[in-house]
């Protein structure tokens, strides 16, 4: 195995020039589908994760390639954080045959196999079981690798996280459980829909050891998955992670919002993951404000790059209607 | 050749897949230590151990769900639910999960899970433990849905399914699990998604699977007394439908029933019926009639669900319409 492979960089300058690029890159590119959406090229579903970027940001950067991404269909994020380049998401996107899915699963199923990412999935929770059977075929095959598994705060309501988290302390899995808690499930709050505010407490009843980390700040985030992570490795057996954020936009496109008002979102755009990462590189004086300037023009040539590609890419031809539906005929 | 029962018949077929391939994994309800509720299952997990035979807590959705990842994840897991009424708690996966991921992702995900369950009713269970809903399942492109009416089939077709590197409904009748026939030693595999011409005959051709090729069987039986022979086309796999010897039938006997456990309304015989009428409409000379449940939910009452439940009078009575 190459050394890349056995250890998590470390957090020098370049990793967290790297970590800036990632979060400026990942929202760019959801403003630019957001635009693309409304002139009609994108169609269907687009969830944006704005506001949520320090989450996939942080937790991926600790990740090694060996281990197994899921999360749900607020992807976006996680699919560049796996390493799916910005043109192939936009693609996806934009439904074309160079897409993430070949066009054929849209903004909600991005993968990439060949970036241990196993996929966004739409069916809330549903994707909990499939990294149960994941990290099992990984401790059954004697695999060190770690299952992430990211879900919102609406997913802990359902079924299958209980039978989830269940089942992986029962067999003891490598996983690591990501809750992104930003404080909503489409319209309705934690408090309106969740028994208990703190989603890490659910870990408890299952003794899942669990923590939480401010999901607005890259650095903690980065930090606390870095720990829960090697907690997973040591132990072989579950964590619980709590991530608390929030999305700036609608949970869709489309979504009339009426079920929180603008203080609430002004609020936490005064904690803007991105705002805060920059003002804190050039006050601990690892850089100045031109070269982080110079980090988000590169950020604009790779969207620019993206867009042109997603464009000028073919859509599937006609005959894919009926390819992979299943592996042979 | 040797006489097994069914029940004998897909235990050895997994017995012998988890000998030959180290990631063939068995999970589900009292699969382990009980040995299976239908005691398929039994003596495995003290040959295999608890690593490959895993008993799960009581929930279908995660048993499924934890198997398609598994086999995403290179396994070849064997999920078996307690009985395909469960299955229901289990739907998302087998329906958005199974049958959904190959494509959807475009053709990178491969999920060779094989679901095993069983239906069928007969034996005073009740409304929801009695379901025959093979139908429900093989609506969904993506999933293969197999029931085997057979010992040779049931072990030829389960090698099949553990093999294929798609999803795989294996439908087992609970009351077929005694019925004996000849089965190859050795290693075999029949291919999924390919219809099987049972018994052959010039009058009339009926149509069927599971349980209800038995007592197909057995009514053709009777017609033979009387002078009728019956052609029973076995469909084996309800998708991919193979229909190729129903219709070659169909255009010999030029008469038609189809049977079927489950309900006649959006059933395995509608379905069977429209293709008969869009490819081999100029053959018929009878209206096809079909053989089904009533349209209740199963009772306990054991006169009352042997009512609801087609018989071989029903056959033979359909049988008899057509000619
Ligand atoms: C089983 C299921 N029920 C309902 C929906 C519709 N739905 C899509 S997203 C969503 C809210 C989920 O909230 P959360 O898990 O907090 O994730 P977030 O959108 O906040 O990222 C709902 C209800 C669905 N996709 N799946
Ligand atoms: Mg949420």
């Amino acid at each position: 195995m190459a050394q890349a492979e056995l250890a998590v960089k470390t957090l020098d300058e370049q990793e967290m020039l790297r970590l800036f690029h990632e979060m400026v890159l990942v929202r760019r590119l959801e403003e630019e589908a957001a635009r693309l959406y409304q002139q009609g090229k994108i169609g269907g579903f687009l969830h944006l994760y704005i506001g949520q970027e320090a989450v996939s940001a942080g937790v991926l950067s600790v990740r090694l390639p060996k281990d197994r991404v899921l999360t749900a269909y607020r992807d976006h994020g996680v699919a560049i954080g796996c390493g799916i380049e910005a043109k192939v998401v936009m693609a996806e996107l934009l439904g074309k045959a160079t897409g993430a899915a070949k066009g054929k699963g849209g903004s909600m199923h991005l993968a990439d196999i060949r970036k241990n990412f196993w996929g966004g999935y739409a069916i809330v929770g549903g994707h909990l079981p499939l990294a149960v059977g994941m990290a099992l075929a990984d401790q059954y095959r004697g695999d060190d690798a770690v299952t992430i598994c990211l879900f919102g705060d609406g997913a802990t309501n359902i079924g299958y996280f209980h039978e989830s988290m269940n089942l992986s302390m029962v067999w003891k899995l490598p996983l690591l459980w990501i809750c992104e808690n930003n404080k909503y499930g489409m319209g309705t709050s934690v408090e309106r829909s969740s028994a208990v505010m703190e989603m890490k407490q659910k870990a408890e009843g299952y003794a899942m050891p669990n923590s939480s980390v401010n999901g607005m700040d890259v650095l903690a985030v980065r930090a606390a998955a870095q720990d829960a992570l090697g907690t997973v490795r040591e132990s072989g057996t579950p964590y619980f992670l709590e991530i608390v954020t929030y999305r700036y936009r609608g949970h869709s496109m489309g979504d009339p919002e009426r079920y929180r008002d603008s203080e609430e979102i002004e609020r936490w755009r005064k904690d803007d993951p991105i705002t805060v990462y920059r003002s804190q590189l050039i006050a601990d004086g690892h850089f100045n404000a031109a070269a982080l300037a110079e980090q988000e023009a590169r950020v604009e040539q790779d969207i620019q790059e993206a867009i042109e590609f997603a464009e000028s890419s073919p859509d599937p031809a006609p005959s894919d209607l009926y390819s992979d539906i299943y592996t042979e005929s | 050749m040797t006489q097994l029962t069914i029940r004998e018949a897909i235990s050895q077929a997994l017995w012998e897949e988890m000998e030959r391939d180290q990631r063939v994994i068995i999970l589900g309800e009292e699969v382990g230590l009980w040995g299976g509720t239908y005691a398929v299952t039994r003596g495995f997990y003290d040959h295999f151990g608890p690593e490959r035979v895993r008993d799960t807590p009581i929930a279908e959705g995660v048993i499924v769900g934890a198997a398609n990842g598994a086999a995403m994840a290179g396994l070849r897991p064997v999920a078996e639910l307690m009985t395909i009424n469960f299955a229901f708690l289990a739907m998302d996966q087998i329906v958005n999960g199974a049958a959904k991921i190959h494509y959807m992702f475009g053709g990178q995900f491969k999920v060779p899970v094989v679901i095993r369950a069983v239906g069928g009713g007969g034996r005073q269970l009740g409304a929801t433990h009695s379901q025959t809903p093979d139908a429900v399942f093989a609506h969904f492109p993506g999933l293969k849905v197999v029931a085997p009416g057979t010992p040779h089939d049931a072990k030829g077709l389960l090698k099949a399914a553990i093999r294929t590197d798609d999803p795989v409904l294996f439908i087992e009748h609970a009351t077929l699990y005694q019925t004996k026939g000849e089965v190859p030693e050795g290693d075999f595999v029949e291919p999924i998604g390919v219809s099987k011409v049972q018994r052959q005959g010039s009058d009339v051709t009926i149509i069927t699977y599971s349980k209800m090729l038995q007592l197909s069987l057995q009514a053709a039986e009777q017609l033979a007394l009387e002078g009728v022979q019956a052609e029973i086309i076995d469909l084996r796999s309800l998708r991919p439908l193979d229909m190729g010897p129903a219709l070659a039938s169909v255009k010999r006997t030029n008469r038609a029933v189809v049977v079927e456990e489950g309900w006649r309304s959006f059933g395995v015989g509608a379905e069977v019926v429209s293709r008969l009428h869009e490819e081999a409409f100029d053959y018929l000379d009878a209206p096809v009639k079909r053989v089904a449940q009533d349209e209740v939910p199963l009772p306990y009452n054991r006169e009352l669900e042997q009512l609801a439940l087609p018989q071989i009078d029903d056959i033979l009575a359909a049988v008899r319409e057509v000619l």
